[in-house]
């Protein structure tokens, strides 16, 4: 990993990638805070068509964008799993010694497993097209207000940003040091938990030693070029709105709007289940 | 045959936009008691090479043979692989850990499952091999050394396994002249002791001249020449297309030929050129 980006971006030139980072990032709270207003099969099947179409137009592999999917697949199916075991109904489906299975446990568990794929999937996008210096970058011209009340909302992003410039860093270091414990017959693969535990020694401490000479290290080139936190900088990206951000903005806010539409006002299930009627 | 490798080849990061590979095609044999010089720019694949050597990269594709031990196997013999190559990465000072440095150069030994009385052995010889006074270091933190030593306590890690093949990443990097010095005597010290056969990565021309028996030119993940020195740094055509700088003994030969003084041989020590100067003199 030479690369400065690192963790989920997947670089392409998609439409998505350029949109304005602060965009992106507004989006993706509106849509975690849409999809609690989710109550039908037929919206999580829209919001679901919705992330295809949006990872369609970044470039973005289906098989790359599920994957992010694996991370919270034990949660799901811890939540999902409890909430079928204890939630008590009306329509019993299944009763067997203390287990007892109900119609309403049933949906509950699909829905909050579909809620939690989905509150997964479309954030995933955002971190897939955009780098993180950039989502930075939009937090904190997002958090810019604050300032009038004092908060240090430059020193806040420069800390990230460095965090995120370390991480690939230490990504690298470690792996050379773990090549380097390896190359004398360190053995990181067999043993229970206790010794596994044990072969990371090795590994974290010359880690966490070298973590403090870097951090030593860049304190003193900044203040070698003279680095103060109040001065007034520029940026080297300047982030600016455009049409496309505009359209982008316009497409997703209408498609939330329909879950609140559908939520309050009129019922997809209802009307799609009247026309088999 | 110390060493066998064919048609290596490793991509880094395969299947995803990152995908850099780094060798293609590397055939290579080298033979016990060989001093091998790896040259080449920064990013041809030479660490990359080197980190197959005891299977610190696992092989994706070609044959790679240490000895009888065969790296191509599904499961080769690692234990013993990493006893028989011994790796000292760049910088090695960076991967002390221990509270002593006692401590510190068992972990090899300790690792290859050895007895006691053994690894207390092998740790004092290392220790003193390196040129690092035994009684007097043995018991002191490693991290409240000076450079010069902590890189001597790392090799000493390294070489307490005893391995028969030393593979050394850029080990002279970021030294004095004197630093520098002192780390190439003691490979060669290494070398008549227990690792007959050495592979050093070096930038520095001079000390890979004055050194290796044989040097391999890589150039964008390929071996561009495997040869002697002399073979290398007097092919003019070769050094142009891989944009490879000649050692200071070869620089002043070819100017003083420039200059119509032509040398009777090829010099590439200080050696040779001493001697060939003193030879042409006594033509005159
Ligand atoms: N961990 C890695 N992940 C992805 N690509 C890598 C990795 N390590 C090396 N590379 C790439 O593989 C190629 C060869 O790298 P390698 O480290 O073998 O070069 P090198 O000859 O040792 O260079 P140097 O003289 O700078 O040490 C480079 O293009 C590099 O970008
Ligand atoms: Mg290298």
């Amino acid at each position: 990993m030479n690369n400065i980006v690192f963790g989920q971006y997947y670089p392409s030139n998609s439409p998505v990638h350029k949109l304005d980072p602060r965009v992106k990032l507004l989006i993706v709270l509106f849509y975690v805070v849409t999809v609690f207003f989710v109550v039908d099969y037929a919206m999580y099947g829209a919001l679901f068509l919705f992330i295809v179409a949006v990872a369609l137009i970044s470039k973005i592999p289906l098989r790359v964008l599920f994957r992010t999917v694996r991370a919270v697949v034990i949660l799901v199916l811890i939540t999902s799993a409890i909430n079928l075991f204890f939630t008590k109904g009306e329509q019993l489906l299944f009763s067997w010694k203390f287990i007892s299975i109900y119609k309403e446990g049933v949906e509950r568990a699909i829905k909050l497993a579909l809620r939690l794929i989905l509150l997964m999937l479309f954030p995933s996008i955002l971190t897939l097209t955009t780098t993180p210096m950039e989502l930075t970058d939009a937090i904190e011209s997002l958090l810019a207000p604050l300032k009038v009340i004092k908060v240090p909302v430059h020193a806040i992003a420069l800390i990230m940003s460095i965090a995120l410039r370390m991480i690939p860093i230490l990504m690298e270091e470690t792996n050379k040091i773990i090549l380097a414990q390896k190359a004398r017959g360190a053995d990181f693969d067999t043993g229970g938990v206790l010794k596994k535990a044990k072969a990371m020694i090795p590994v974290l401490v010359p880690l966490f030693v070298g973590a403090f000479r870097r951090a030593d290290e860049l304190a003193l080139a900044m203040d070698a070029r003279c680095y103060s936190s109040v001065a007034k900088r520029t940026k080297y990206k300047v982030m600016k709105l455009t049409v496309a951000d505009l359209v982008a903005a316009l497409f997703c806010l209408s498609v939330f709007a329909l879950v609140f539409l559908n939520k309050y006002l009129w019922h997809f299930d209802e009307m799609i289940l009247s026309l088999f009627h | 045959m110390s060493i066998e490798v064919k048609n290596v080849t490793y991509t880094y990061s395969p299947k995803t936009p990152y995908a850099a590979t780094a060798l293609k095609g590397v055939t290579l044999c080298i033979e016990e008691g060989e001093y091998v010089g790896i040259i080449g720019k920064t990013g041809s694949g030479k660490s990359t090479f080197i980190q197959h050597l005891n299977a610190l990269i696992r092989l994706q594709s070609g044959e790679i043979k240490v000895y009888d031990i065969d790296l191509s196997a599904k499961k080769p013999d690692l234990k013993r692989l990493r006893g028989t190559v011994g790796m000292v990465m760049q910088y090695p000072e960076y991967q002390l850990f221990d509270e002593t440095v006692e401590k510190d150069v068992s972990y090899g030994p300790k690792n290859l499952g050895l007895d006691e009385a053994e690894i207390k052995e092998r740790v004092r010889e290392a220790i003193t091999l390196v040129g690092l006074d035994y009684e007097d270091i043995r018991d002191r933190s490693p991290f409240e050394l000076s450079g010069g030593q902590k890189r001597r306590v790392a090799i000493a890690g390294v070489i307490a396994m005893r391995p028969k093949v030393l593979v050394l990443d850029e080990p002279i990097a970021g030294l004095d002249p004197k630093g520098k010095q002192e780390i190439l005597a003691l490979v060669k010290k290494l070398k008549e002791s227990f690792s007959p056969t050495v592979i050093v990565v070096s930038h520095d021309m001079d000390s890979v001249a004055e050194n290796c028996d044989k040097i391999a030119l890589f150039a964008e993940g390929e071996i561009a020449r495997f040869a002697s020195p002399r073979e290398i740094f007097y092919d003019d055509e070769l050094l142009a297309k891989t944009e490879l700088d000649c050692p200071s003994v070869v620089k002043v030969s070819k100017e003083l030929s420039r200059l119509g003084m032509s040398l009777p041989s090829m010099p590439v020590t200080k050696a040779e050129l001493i001697a060939a100067l003193r030879e042409r003199r006594a033509n005159e």
